[in-house]
C-alpha cells in the first residue's frame, strides 16, 4: 500500500521509537501536521516559539538518552531553531529536526517563506538533508536517527517540501543503513590501551578529567572502577558533571574558568592526565600553552578529529568510553597515591573554592545550596548561562548520574526554560529545577505558557540580581566597572506566572528560602519562584580570562570563610 | 613547519557534497590552493584532490575533519608517498608571424600541444606537474599570456592502489 510522504515520516518515527515531538506549525510543514492525528502515539507539543522547540528536544534527549524531535515550518520557522540545533551540535545532543519547505516547483525561487535551511545549517549539524524525493524519505528518516545517536552524537535536520509530504510510495522501512562513509570506532586499538595503562600504573601523580562522553556513553561504573582501583582523583567538566558522584572521596570537583582551585591546581601538579569524553575546550583550559606542564596526556574520545585539536596529546585512544574503558581497567595495577590524594585534600582544605561568604542578604550561592537540601540532590537540575549556571554547578552536590543539563559549548541564554520542559517530559517522575538568570529568563519566556498548556510540572528558580551578571562581572574585574548594557529591569515574575496560570513566590530574605522550595516541591504542577539576590556578587573561583588554570582569583578580598556552608553531600551537615 | 599536502578523498557522488567540503574549509580555517573533483573508477564515488599549504599536525586536523563528514567515505595524505601528480592547463599566447615559430620551439621542447591558432594568438595545451607549467608560464609570459586557465592538481599513488573497489585501504 502506497502512502503519503507525510505517512512515510510519522512510520518513521514511530518505528524509531519516538513519543514526543516538540513543534510548531506553518504553510509548508501542514500535511505532515494534518497526518499526526493518525498516529496518537506521537505526542505533539506546541511551543510558543520554535527555538524552544529545539532547546525542549535537546533537554529531552540529554535527559533521557533518547533522540530528540523537533519541527518547524519553513523560512522564519525554520531560521528559529538554529540557535537550538548550534546549541545541540556544540554539545553532541541527539535531536533531529523536521523542517516543511515550499514545494519542489518553488525551490531556488525566493518563494513565501522558502529558506535554505540545508545550507544555513550546514555547519551546525552532524548531517543534514533536503529530500526531494519521496521514494528517499524512509531511508533517510532511518539515517537520520541512526547518524544522530550514534558515534559522537549530534542534531540532524531534515528539510521536506511540502510536496513530498503529499507525495506517495509504497512504505518500506529500511532495516540496515548503507553509510559507506560513516564507520564510527567503537573498541580502542589494543595497543594504545596498553601503552595508557602503562602510564597509568607508572604515575605518581594521575589525574581523570571526565567530560559528557562518560554520561553518553553510559560509563559511569567503568569510570568508577578506574578510579577507585588506582586512586586516581576525578575533576570534571561542566557537561561531565554527573558523570562521578560528587560527594566520592576522589571527587574534586568542576574544573576551568570557574572550577574548583584544588581541581585546577591538580591539573597543573598531575604527571598524567586521562582525559575521557572531553575536548579540551578554552573554557576548561584557560590558556592552552599553560595547560598541564608536567602531564603527559592519555585522550580517550569517540571522536578522531577531537585528539589533539587543542592539546597535544600522548596516547591517544578513539573509541567509545565505555568499552575503552573496560579494556584498559583490565590492565590497571591497583595503587594508592596516598601522598597525592593527601597533597589534593590539603589544596581543598586551603581553597576550598565553595564557600559561602557571610551575609546579611540573599546570596544566589545560598538559594542553590538550599535548593540541593530540600531535594536531597534527587532532581535533574537545568540552568541557563551565566552565573546561575557557573553557581549551579559550584553549589549542588551532584551524585546522581546525568542529573546536571546545561548549554556548555554554546552557552545559549534561553536555554534553561525549555530544555527543563523537555527534561520533565521526557523524565516526569523526576523533579526537574531550572535555575534561570533574570535575563536568559527573558529570552524563552513565553514558553510558560507551553508550560501550563502541557502540564509540564517544572520547578523554576530565578536568580534576580538585576543584571547581566556574568557579564557585568566581567565589567566589573576587567573593564574598569563600566556597566555598560548590563543593568536589566524585568517584568514582575511572578505576576507574570499568575498570568500564565502558574503559582508562584517572591524571596528576598534567607529565612523565605527553604519554605518556598518546600512549597514549589509541594505543588503538583510547575511553581515559580523569583529569588531576589545580592545584585553585585561574583563567581569565584575565577581564572583571569586567557590566562592559565593557575591565575586564579579565589574570592572578594572581604570573603570571610563560613565553615560549615562548604560544598558537602547532604548526609554530612 | 609549512609544507603543501596533497591529499585524496573518495566522496559519495551526491547532491551537496562539494558545498560541505567547502564550508568546512572556510569554517575551519583552512586555506586550499586548489581542489579538484571528478569521477573516479567506482560508479557512485568521486575523487577529490586537495592541496593545501600547512604544518602536519594542520593538516592532519583537517584529513579528520574530513572524514567526519558523513558523504566522504575515504581520506588519506599521499604528501609522503611515491605519487604522479598531473596538472592540465590551457595557455593563450600572443602571437605575430616573427614570433609564433619561436613558441612552437619552446612549445615542443615542454612536450606540450598547440590546440588552436589565430592569426594573433595561439593556445598551448601542457600537462605535467606544477613546476613544470609555471616555467613554461614564465617563458611564455613575454610573448604575453592573454588568457589562462589550470585545473589543479591530481594525483595517484604509483603501483598497488591505495583504495580497492570496495573502498578499503590497502596496506
Amino acid at each position: 500500500m502506497k502512502l503519503t510522504g507525510a505517512q512515510i515520516l510519522c512510520e518513521g518515527l514511530v518505528k524509531e521509537g519516538v513519543e514526543v515531538i516538540f513543534g510548531f506549525p506553518g504553510g509548508a510543514i501542514l500535511p505532515l501536521y494534518d497526518t499526526l492525528p493518525q498516529y496518537p502515539q506521537l505526542r505533539h507539543i506546541l511551543v510558543r516559539h520554535e527555538q524552544g522547540a529545539a532547546h525542549a528536544a535537546d533537554g529531552y534527549a540529554r535527559a533521557t538518552g533518547k533522540v530528540g524531535v523537533c519541527m518547524a515550518t519553513s523560512g522564519p520557522g525554520a531560521t528559529n531553531l538554529v540557535t537550538g540545533i548550534a546549541n545541540a551540535y556544540l554539545d553532541s545532543s541527539p535531536v533531529v529536526a523536521i523542517t516543511g519547505q515550499v514545494a519542489r516547483p518553488f525551490i531556488g525561487k525566493d518563494a513565501f517563506q522558502e529558506v535554505d535551511i540545508s545550507g544555513i545549517t550546514l555547519p551546525i549539524t552532524k548531517h543534514n538533508y533536503l529530500v526531494l524525493d519521496v521514494g528517499s524519505l524512509a531511508g533517510i528518516v532511518k539515517e537520520a536517527f541512526y547518524l544522530a545517536r550514534t558515534g559522537r552524537p549530534g542534531p540532524i535536520l531534515i528539510d521536506v517540501p511540502r510536496d513530498v509530504f503529499i507525495d506517495q510510495a509504497e512504505f518500506n522501512y529500511p532495516t540496515n543503513v548503507d553509510l559507506p562513509g560513516y564507520k564510527p570506532t567503537l573498541q580502542g586499538h589494543p595497543a594504545q590501551i596498553k601503552k595508557a595503562a602503562k602510564l597509568v600504573n607508572e604515575a605518581q601523580r594521575p589525574l581523570i578529567i571526565a567530560g559528557r562522553g562518560v554520561i553518553i556513553s553510559g560509563a559511569y561504573a567503568e569510570l568508577k572502577q578506574l578510579a577507585e582501583m588506582a586512586q586516581i582523583p576525578v575533576v570534571t567538566t561542566l557537561l561531565g558533571i554527573g558523570c562521578f558522584p560528587e560527594s566520592h572521596i576522589l571527587s574534586f570537583g568542576m574544573l576551568g574558568m570557574h572550577g574548583m582551585a584544588y581541581a585546577n591546581m591538580a591539573v597543573e601538579a598531575a604527571d598524567v592526565i586521562i582525559a575521557i569524553g572531553m575536548r579540551f575546550d578554552d573554557r576548561a583550559t584557560g590558556k592552552v600553552s599553560g595547560f598541564a606542564p608536567h602531564a603527559s596526556i592519555i585522550h580517550i574520545d569517540i571522536d578522531p578529529a577531537e585528539i589533539g585539536k587543542n592539546v597535544p596529546v600522548a596516547v591517544p585512544i578513539v573509541g567509545d568510553v565505555k568499552l575503552v574503558l573496560n579494556a584498559l581497567n583490565k590492565l590497571i595495577i591497583s595503587t594508592g597515591h596516598v601522598d597525592w590524594l593527601q597533597q589534593l585534600e590539603d589544596w581543598q582544605r586551603e581553597h576550598p573554592s565553595t564557600v559561602i561568604r557571610d551575609c546579611e542578604g540573599l546570596l544566589p550561592q545560598f538559594v542553590i545550596r538550599k535548593i540541593y537540601e530540600v531535594t536531597q540532590g534527587e532532581a535533574i537540575i537545568v540552568t541557563g548561562v551565566g552565573q546561575n549556571q557557573m553557581w549551579a554547578a559550584q553549589h549542588f552536590c551532584y551524585d546522581k548520574p546525568n542529573s546536571l543539563i546545561s548549554s556548555g559549548g554554546l552557552g545559549t541564554m534561553g536555554f534553561e526554560l525549555p530544555a527543563a520542559m523537555g527534561a520533565k517530559v521526557g523524565c516526569p517522575d523526576t523533579t526537574v529545577w531550572c535555575i534561570a538568570g533574570d535575563g536568559g529568563f527573558q529570552m524563552t519566556i513565553q514558553e510558560l505558557a507551553t508550560v501550563v498548556q502541557e502540564k509540564v510540572a517544572v520547578k523554576i528558580a530565578i536568580i534576580n540580581n538585576g543584571y547581566l551578571g556574568m557579564v557585568r562581572q566581567w565589567q566589573e574585574l576587567f573593564y574598569g566597572r563600566r556597566y555598560v548594557a548590563t543593568p536589566l529591569s524585568g517584568p514582575d515574575f511572578v505576576k507574570i506566572a499568575e498570568a500564565y496560570g502558574i503559582p508562584g513566590l517572591r524571596v528576598r530574605r534567607k529565612a523565605e528560602v527553604v519554605p518556598a522550595i518546600r512549597q514549589a516541591m509541594e505543588e503538583q504542577g510547575p511553581f515559580l519562584i523569583d529569588f531576589m539576590v545580592e545584585p553585585e556578587e561574583n563567581v569565584f573561583p575565577m581564572v583571569t580570562p586567557g590566562e592559565a588554570l593557575t591565575e586564579v582569583l579565589e574570592g572578594p578580598k572581604e570573603t570571610k570563610a563560613v565553615s560549615d556552608s562548604a560544598k558537602l553531600p547532604v548526609s554530612n551537615i | 613547519m609549512t609544507t603543501k599536502h596533497t591529499l585524496v578523498a573518495l566522496v559519495e557522488d551526491k547532491p551537496g557534497v562539494l558545498t560541505r567540503i567547502a564550508s568546512l574549509f572556510r569554517r575551519r580555517g583552512f586555506n586550499i590552493e586548489s581542489i579538484v573533483v571528478g569521477r573516479s573508477e567506482q560508479p557512485h564515488l568521486s575523487r577529490m584532490t586537495i592541496v593545501i599549504s600547512g604544518s602536519t599536525a594542520m593538516v592532519e586536523q583537517l584529513r579528520k575533519q574530513l572524514d567526519k563528514v558523513i558523504n566522504v567515505v575515504k581520506v588519506f595524505d599521499i604528501t609522503e608517498e611515491d605519487a604522479v601528480a598531473r596538472e592540465l592547463a590551457l595557455i593563450k599566447v600572443g602571437a605575430t608571424s616573427s614570433t609564433r615559430s619561436e613558441i612552437i620551439q619552446i612549445v615542443d621542447i615542454f612536450r606540450a600541444n598547440i590546440v588552436d591558432v589565430a592569426s594573433d594568438s595561439v593556445t598551448v595545451e601542457v600537462t605535467g606537474d606544477e613546476d613544470k607549467i609555471d616555467s613554461l608560464c614564465s617563458l611564455l609570459r613575454g610573448f604575453g599570456i592573454r588568457e589562462m586557465t589550470r585545473t589543479g592538481r591530481i594525483a595517484m599513488t604509483r603501483g598497488r592502489p591505495r583504495v580497492a573497489t570496495s573502498g578499503e585501504t590497502i596496506v
